[in-house]
Order: structure tokens, then sequence, then C-alpha cells
């Protein structure tokens, strides 16, 4: 039953075969072995598995990895550089906004499509950008905080440049 | 719930019709995808096991979003909810729309989902249709032989339970444009105050007040959550009708949607709190209608 399919994450192209009942989390997870996204609900609630495709936001546990072919996938893995974490990742470290950690990645890459298209939010849009998120630790204050200082980071590093 | 989904076989038409015969072959054993926000958590929690899923994704000209001033808009059926939330020609002519629309889920399913599978899907509380049965919209259904033009109001027929044959596909809405001197509203009520969930009452209301004695000419109201299909408050709208809408009328007319509404209690709500919501949320409805035009 399985198929060849071609997926493109982080930037690199893996060629697999798999079913087409897999889905992209389960691809990310077990066939390319990036268990940085997390799986918690299964079924689109939580937030956990967020991926970026395409530059958006989407719950990968939702999605068949057939129809994920095309697209730029990015996951928590493919944030670094070289190193180096990414001022969303600093930020939540900074603020103390991980705590077990298990919601993180998917805060982190909902974070980053949401900056990038609204570098300048207000409290309130934030709250909604992360609503798709559930955490069962910080009760979300550190995290606002910490999206907050992300993009005070990011304007400081617009100032300097 | 299994956190697999069960076994099927992934079939790719490259047309419409393509995917019509499919679904024909296959009889009852088939099932397309549009973004699959509904159905695969359906399939996980084994509601349903469809043998054969049809991919729609790769249809061209299926998630187009299309305006003209003479004939209105058409919505293809794949059309992703954030993209109707974010579009400028609807927030700026079909304001409601866009803002029923973010209020569905969270930003990571209105970027999968679509207004066709919101609609397939019928939840009796789908945030896509009250308003777009406010607005008059007609829903383009397609099967391997013809197609045809019907009122969405028409498409509902009971709980997750719509008009289509197994072998048809709904392919487009299409919105008349909203008549001058008129707004619109959508509200929802979740149980939290995150829109992210189910709604529990939603409501939208498009008033048209005549321009010169600002009494209404025309009200339309389409609820949700409270009857099997999302349903229109008709003798609410009759009530308002002809007459100048001061908060006497508008309670009024609240009230008698709140009677005519037929919620009943579950999980999420009692019946009693779903009614007293309606007339709560059909009078906050008509109130920002009217405060857009002010």
């Amino acid at each position: 039953m399985k198929q060849a399919i071609e997926l493109k994450v982080n930037g690199q192209v893996y060629e697999l075969q798999i079913e087409p009942w897999r889905t992209l989390l389960e691809v990310i997870r077990d066939q390319l072995e990036l268990t940085g996204t997390k799986e918690s609900c299964s079924d689109g609630n939580c937030g956990a598995c967020t991926v970026l495709m395409d530059n958006k936001a989407v719950n990968s546990c939702l999605v068949l990895a057939v129809e994920a072919q095309g697209k730029n996938i990015v996951t928590i893995e493919g944030l670094a550089k070289e190193g180096k974490l990414h001022p969303i990742q600093e930020a939540f470290v900074e603020y103390g906004a991980i705590q077990c950690g298990f919601c993180t990645p998917g805060m982190v890459m909902t974070t980053k499509a949401f900056l990038d298209e609204n570098p300048n939010p207000s409290e309130g849009e934030i709250r909604e950008a992360i609503a798709g998120h559930l955490c069962r630790c910080t009760g979300y204050f550190q995290i606002i905080e910490a999206i907050r200082g992300a993009v005070e980071k990011s304007d400081v590093a617009k100032r300097k440049a | 719930m299994f956190r697999r989904l069960p076994k099927f076989e992934y079939l790719v038409p490259k047309t419409i019709a393509e995917a019509c015969t499919m679904l024909a072959k296959y009889n009852g054993q088939a099932k397309v995808i549009a973004g699959g926000t509904n159905l695969l958590p359906q399939m996980k929690w084994r509601q349903i096991t469809p043998g054969f899923i049809i991919g729609l994704t790769n249809i061209a000209g299926l998630d187009t979003i299309e305006y003209s001033e003479s004939e209105g808009l058409k919505l293809g059926a794949l059309t992703k909810i954030r993209a109707i939330e974010q579009s400028s020609i609807i927030r700026g002519k079909f304001p409601l729309l866009a803002q029923a629309a973010s209020l569905l889920g969270s930003v990571e399913i209105r970027n999968v989902a679509t207004v066709g599978g919101n609609l397939c899907n019928a939840s009796p509380s789908a945030n896509t249709a009250s308003p777009l049965i406010v607005l008059g919209t007609k829903a383009k259904i397609v099967s391997d032989t013809r197609e045809k033009v019907i009122e969405l109001e028409e498409f509902f027929k009971g709980s997750n339970e719509t008009v289509l044959g197994s072998s048809e596909i709904l392919t487009e809405l299409q919105v008349p444009n909203m008549p001058l001197g008129s707004a619109g509203a959508y509200i929802k009520l979740g149980i939290r105050s995150t829109p992210v969930d189910r709604a529990i009452v939603g409501v939208a209301v498009l008033i048209t007040l005549n321009p010169k004695s600002k009494a209404c000419e025309d009200a339309k109201i389409a609820l949700g959550a409270v009857a099997p299909t999302p349903m229109r408050a008709k003798k609410a709208e009759n009530s308002l009708i002809g007459r100048e809408l001061d908060d006497r009328v508008i309670e009024e007319a609240a009230a008698i949607a709140s009677q005519e509404a037929r919620p009943i209690t579950d999980v999420s709500a009692s019946e009693e709190y779903r009614r007293g919501m309606v007339k709560v949320l059909t009078r906050r409805a008509i109130k920002q209608s009217l405060e857009q035009m002010k």
C-alpha cells in the first residue's frame, strides 16, 4: 500500500515510502526522526504538533503526508541556524516560558508565523494567535511575555541594522 | 479514539467530474477530503471509516475568491477559512463573513479548513453557515452528469446531513452583493472566551434600512446550534420589517427569535441557557449591525 512521496522539510528533500493514511506528524516523527514536534491530542485541539507549511502554522496531526508534498515544511528543528537559537526561542528561554517544554515547539512555530505576518502585535492579538495551543504548566503568562519580548528583540535588531 | 487513522486508499482526481465519477464508482465507500479538519478527527474517532479518500486539493480552480460589482462574490468551495478571514474583498464587501471566518477554531485550523468542508460537514453550529444564509447565498453542486444551483438554506437536511447525493460535490458559493444601506454581524458564543470552541449559540443578522425613513426595509436572522440545522428566525425578521428599530422593537425581535429557536440540552449547554442566549446575541447582533450604519 506504500507509495513514493517527496517531502521538503527544513530545506531538505526527503524521498519516502509511506502509506496514504500516515499523517505529516507521524512521518516527521517516525520516518524523519524529527521528534521536536510533539503529539498530544491527535485531533487538532492542542497545537502541540504545529509545524509551518508554506509559512502557515498548521496542525500536522490533521495533514495527510501525501498532501504535504510540494509544500515547504519547517519544524522546530529548522529554526535555529548553525547552533544559534532563533530570537523567538531565545525569548522563550529568557522569559521562563518553558516549563515541561511539551507545548513549546508548537507555540514557537505559531509565534514565528504570527510575527512574520504581524511584527508589531497588541497583547490581544498575541492571545488570539496562540488560542490554538494548550499549556498545562505556565498559565500562558510567561509565553505571552516571551512573545512580546521577541517583538522587542526584533525591534532592537532592526534599529541596530 | 485512535491516534492512527484507519487504513484507506488515496485517490487523486484531476477534475471535479473525475472526482464525482470516483464517488459514484465506490458507492458509499469513498469520501472526498478538502481541508480534512473535520474528516480526519471523525476518522480517528472511528465515526466513519471510508475505504477510499478522494483528494480535492489538487483540482485547479476550486479555491478562488472572485468578486464583481454585477454578480457579487463567487467563492470556491475549497477556499481556506483563513483566506476568507484575510481577504480584503470579503472584509470590505461582506464583513460579517470575514468576522465569522475569524471565529472558526484556531489559526492552525483556519489555515487548512475550507468553507465547503465547513458547510458539507453540516454541524448545526457551522460558523460559516448562518452568515452565508443571511447573505442569501446560493450553492453550486456538481455531479458527473450535471450541475445545479440551490439556495444554501435548502442545503441542510439535518444534523451533519446535507442534500448532497452520494456522488455530488459542492464546488462554489455564490454570494450576492449586500443591499445598499445594509449591514450585518455574526456573534458566536462558546464555552470559553476563545473562539476555538464549537458555538453553543451562533447568530447572524443582516439589516437593511430605508435610506430616507431609516425604517427597517429587510431583516435576515439566522441561528446556529439551536436546531438540527442552521435556521432562519422568520417571525423575528418579520417583527422588524417596516418598523423603526428602537430598543423596544429590537428587544421584541430578540425575544421572538428566542422562542423560534429549537435548542436541545447537551453536554455543552442546557436548552434554557441556549434559548436565553439567542435573545442576548440577537439583540447584540442587531445593534452591532445598526452601529455600522451610523
